[in-house]
């Protein structure tokens, strides 16, 4: 495993080296453990398929110049139609990659579970995601505090994204700290991420939800057990409060919306949140954009 | 009631001068289109023999020129993606407002899969399918001129949508609740509903039409292991047609039912569920993938041979993979969203099944290159294209591979990386087959053949316009971008979008070149004539008939002694012509598919702007057409012994070229 890891490392270092010198590769350097396990899998994947992928490219060159009509090399067999032996090799061979595939694949899926806390000591922190027309809530329930467009982590904590929507279907995602998650009204999903280093972290909705889509990205700031501390302080310190009446007058469509912060939140809201989209209550049509 | 429902002139976009530019210009090409026809006479000659047509060969044709048509306007679209995305980045918006920006990729999307790729494929298969056979006609000749007229008012109605109402902004896969009236009040969804409704009825009956077809009217001597692999490729798709179209159909209706009478099945409230839809639409939506490939595979497995000058290698294996991918394509569709919150179990074992689908896949590719090794290879202009395919396939199979695995997908999924992923495929796989065999049965369908050079030309622009184009997007899926966005703030993004476009533009020359090389194909065509009925030496059926083939296609129904029925007969039996000639019978040119196309056309366009009275009008006119179709008698009538002999004799008296 320690052999596997330092290939495919090294493979990932000329890799990145390749393109652009790495930079602004956000998906291929990952700040935590999700997002490391996540890049080691996409590296190992596309060494096992090179494995039949660079047979096929060099055989469909190295055949079609030996073997053309007008200069050809080596033998011709008109009615050569078929080999049992090379039959197996050819269901064989991709046969093997596949099913090497399939045993890392199973074993990733069960350790990258996002609904399971990762197999690794560290403090947690439950924070609450909404995604909304086009901006993001971030509710901490522990802290009581609620914040738009920016989210702070405390580096070195398993972080237990709960996310939901209020509008349309939207996917919440990090590239840096890895797994992306869909985000659906009346529904919960889940994600646990954990950032090793601090950083400000470009946050995003990878899944298009209209015209204010482009723009419905947040900052995470992952930063130090002080630094977090100190957020959650500037938080508090908002008069702003947020309440079942605040959501739902901030629940329209509205775009670019600027970071904001609310010291207090009502108790309970996120789960109202949730059942809100059970019940017989309309809304009202959003406005057409022609 | 309103007359005319929610239909007015303030619908039309005036203000909006790139749409209303694009509208023009449609009308302009209209109406000279029109005004040629009218200006040489034509209009009866079309009528009779194209638009009441029921001749399968003839059907095929006009289901690639709309291919061909909408091909442009599919590339219009995704031009002006490209330029978008080429300067909108930073603080700067681009020319094109986000809600004209979404309906252009969500237009895109639509016509390439099913105005472009599709009747492309089914195109091919109504040209193909029965002559390598041994047969004169499709099962149901009348049902095909439906299907046919079905798809031509679907791409009338995409078309009107531009500038008329807007089209759907909600992506191609119109995922509830974005796609519901509470969050799309206006027409955009109605269209793509009924544009994808007719289209889909068209496809089904396509698929009964070929299923039967293919099982019933196969020449004697042609059991299933002796079918040509384009036919095989073709029953494997028709079967996933008939198998996943009808849930598509229902998906849709239920989308239909949300939106008109208020129902929740896909609704946020009221106990909707969207992930409903979404399963649905990928239990479809996978199959279809396959639909869409299969008869590419099948085009490669046609031209190696008879361009490499030796059998196929591993028939029956072919065969087995093919069949291994109709089955498997059903039991992947989750991988469309490992992201939305499925169990690890659920995720690793459709990731798996997705893996299991690339072992026959790679088979097939190392079959045609097995049947190339101790060939002779001639580098004509389909040859080029499967040896781009060959490459160019595998690498999309590489990443298709890579998305499969969840863990990747959790951080790949809806990015540029997926984008570059199927574009691969469908580009390099499905479109590059359907050129391959543009080239190789053009001179069968119409007696000349096609310009090489020129061939080759637009073969290398394609090729090298696509790694351009779509080899950025994967790196740009690295660096985090996601898909469907009108502008982005991440300068780093740009350069890549640039050369992105520049691809497009390679791209946009190789479809120029295309047009010029039909255009001088057939001011040569003179010189170019395919007086043999054989122009590649072929080993199929169709290469035993003259091109373009009589309306009947074979004076004698063949017999079938092997795989490869033509080259068996070529070898074994050069000197046998056929001398004793019998009566045929042939279905008559019919009016009524051309009315059911076009009265369907008016249902859709009343249903999408609520104009009732004329809904009902034309469900009724349809079911009356049809009635009075199906009580009508002598459908078929005999062409004489003799009139065959004289026709056959017409083809004889050719001067050979050999």
């Amino acid at each position: 495993m320690r052999g596997s890891r330092t290939v495919c490392n090294g493979a990932l270092t000329i890799l990145c080296g390749l393109w652009l010198g790495g930079c602004g590769m956000d998906v291929l350097h990952p700040e935590g453990p999700v997002g490391n396990r996540e890049v080691r899998l996409i590296t190992i994947s596309a060494l096992l398929m090179c494995l039949v992928v660079l047979p096929v490219f060099f055989m469909t060159i190295f055949f079609a110049w030996r073997y053309r009509a007008d200069k050809p090399r080596g033998v011709y067999a008109p009615e050569w139609s078929y080999s049992r032996k090379l039959d197996i090799v050819l269901w064989g061979g991709p046969a093997a990659i596949v099913l090497a595939l399939i045993v890392i694949n199973w074993r990733a899926t069960l350790w990258l579970n996002p609904y399971k806390p990762l197999p690794i000591k560290a403090p947690v922190l439950v924070v609450d995601v909404v995604a909304m027309d086009w901006k993001w809530l971030f509710i901490y329930p522990d802290q009581g505090i609620a914040s738009l467009n920016e989210a702070a982590i405390p580096t070195g904590t398993q972080v237990d994204f709960r996310i939901t929507s209020d509008t349309v279907m939207n996917v919440f995602f990090i590239p840096q700290l890895g797994t992306q998650i869909y985000a659906m009204s009346g529904m919960m999903t889940q994600v646990h991420l954990i950032a090793k280093n601090p950083g400000r972290y470009r946050g995003l909705s990878a899944n298009f939800s209209g015209p204010g889509f482009p723009d419905m990205r947040f900052t995470t700031i992952a930063t130090s057990a002080a630094g977090f501390a100190a957020w959650v302080k500037q938080a508090q310190a908002s008069p702003a409060v947020l309440d079942a009446k605040g959501f739902q007058f901030m629940s329209g469509p509205s775009g670019q919306v600027p970071v904001s912060f609310f010291g207090h939140v009502q108790p309970g809201l996120f789960a109202d949140i949730l059942a809100a989209h059970d019940s017989a209550a309309k809304q009202l049509p959003r406005e057409d954009t022609e | 009631m309103n007359l005319l429902g929610n239909l007015s002139l303030s619908q039309i976009p005036y203000a909006s001068w790139i749409v209303m530019t694009a509208v023009g210009f449609e009308i302009v090409v209209a109406l000279s289109v029109l005004g040629l026809i009218t200006g040489y006479g034509k209009w009866g000659y079309l009528w009779r023999e194209w638009l009441t047509s029921v001749d399968h060969k003839r059907i095929g044709i006009m289901y690639i020129i709309v291919s061909q048509v909408m091909l442009l306007r599919g590339f219009l679209d995704a031009m002006m993606m490209r330029m978008q995305q080429a300067v909108a980045a930073g603080g700067n918006q681009g020319f094109l407002p986000a809600h004209h920006y979404d309906q252009f990729f969500s237009e895109h999307g639509v016509i390439m899969i099913f105005f472009v790729v599709m009747p492309f494929i089914i195109g091919l298969i109504n040209i193909v399918v029965p002559m390598q056979i041994g047969t004169r006609d499709v099962a149901f000749p009348f049902l095909n001129s439906v299907s046919l007229w079905m798809v031509v008012a679907a791409a009338l109605l995409l078309n009107i949508s531009l500038g008329l109402g807007s089209f759907a902004k909600t992506g191609w896969v119109a995922y509830p609740p974005l796609s519901e009236i509470q969050y799309s009040p206006g027409v955009g969804v109605d269209y793509y509903i009924w544009v994808l409704q007719l289209s889909g009825f068209s496809t089904l009956f396509t698929g009964i039409n070929f299923f039967v077809t293919i099982i019933k009217r196969r020449a004697p001597g042609m059991g299933f292991f002796r079918m040509p692999l384009f036919t095989w490729t073709s029953f494997c798709t028709v079967t996933l047609i008939l198998m996943a179209f009808p849930i598509l159909t229902v998906a849709l209706a239920l989308l239909t039912l949300d939106r008109y009478v208020g129902t929740h099945f896909f609704t946020n409230d009221l106990g909707g569920n969207s992930m409903m839809y979404v399963n649905l639409f990928w239990a479809w939506g996978h199959p279809e993938v396959y639909i869409l490939i299969l008869p590419a595979f099948g085009v490669f497995s046609e031209v190696t041979p008879t361009f490499a000058g030796k059998p196929l290698f591993g028939y029956k294996t072919l065969v087995w993979a093919t069949i291994a991918i109709t089955v498997l394509s059903f039991l992947v569709w989750l991988h469309h969203f490992f992201t939305m919150g499925a169990g690890a179990n659920v995720n690793a074992f459709f990731g798996m099944m997705t893996m299991i689908i690339a072992v026959p896949t790679g088979v097939k590719v190392f079959s045609w290159l097995f049947t190339i090794y101790r060939g002779r290879l001639r580098f004509t202009v389909p040859v080029l294209w499967t040896l781009g395919f060959l490459i160019t396939f595998t690498l999309g199979g590489m990443s298709g591979v890579m998305l499969a695995l969840a863990g990747n997908d959790f951080v790949l999924h809806n990015s540029l990386f997926l984008i570059a992923h199927f574009h691969n495929v469908l580009i390099g796989g499905t479109l590059f087959g359907m050129f391959a065999g543009f080239n190789y049965w053009f001179p069968k369908a119409f007696g000349f053949t096609l310009h090489e050079g020129l061939g080759k030309l637009a073969f290398w622009l394609w090729l090298s316009g696509f790694y351009v184009a779509f080899m950025p997007l994967y790196i740009l899926g690295f660096m985090g971008m996601t898909r469907r966005m009108s502008h982005y703030d991440n300068v780093a993004w740009q350069p890549y979008l640039i050369v992105a476009l520049f691809g497009a533009v390679l791209i946009l020359c190789g479809i120029a070149t295309m047009v010029l090389q039909l255009y001088v194909s057939v001011r040569d065509r003179a010189q170019n004539r395919d007086l043999t009925g054989d122009p590649w030496n072929g080993r199929t059926l169709e290469w035993s008939i003259p091109s373009p083939p009589p309306f009947y296609n074979f004076a004698i129904t063949p017999k079938v002694h092997g795989i490869d029925a033509f080259w068996e007969y070529k070898e074994h039996d050069p000197k046998t012509l056929p001398v004793e000639y019998v009566d045929i019978e042939m279905p008559k040119s019919t009016a009524a598919g051309f009315i059911v196309g076009v009265l369907t056309g008016v249902l859709a366009f009343a249903m999408i702007w609520h104009i009732w009275w004329s809904a009902i009008a034309s469900s009724l006119a349809i079911i009356g057409v049809v009635i009075y179709r199906a009580y009508q008698e002598e459908l078929d009538y005999i062409v004489p012994a003799a009139e065959v002999a004289r026709i056959e004799a017409g083809y004889l008296n050719q001067p050979k070229v050999v």
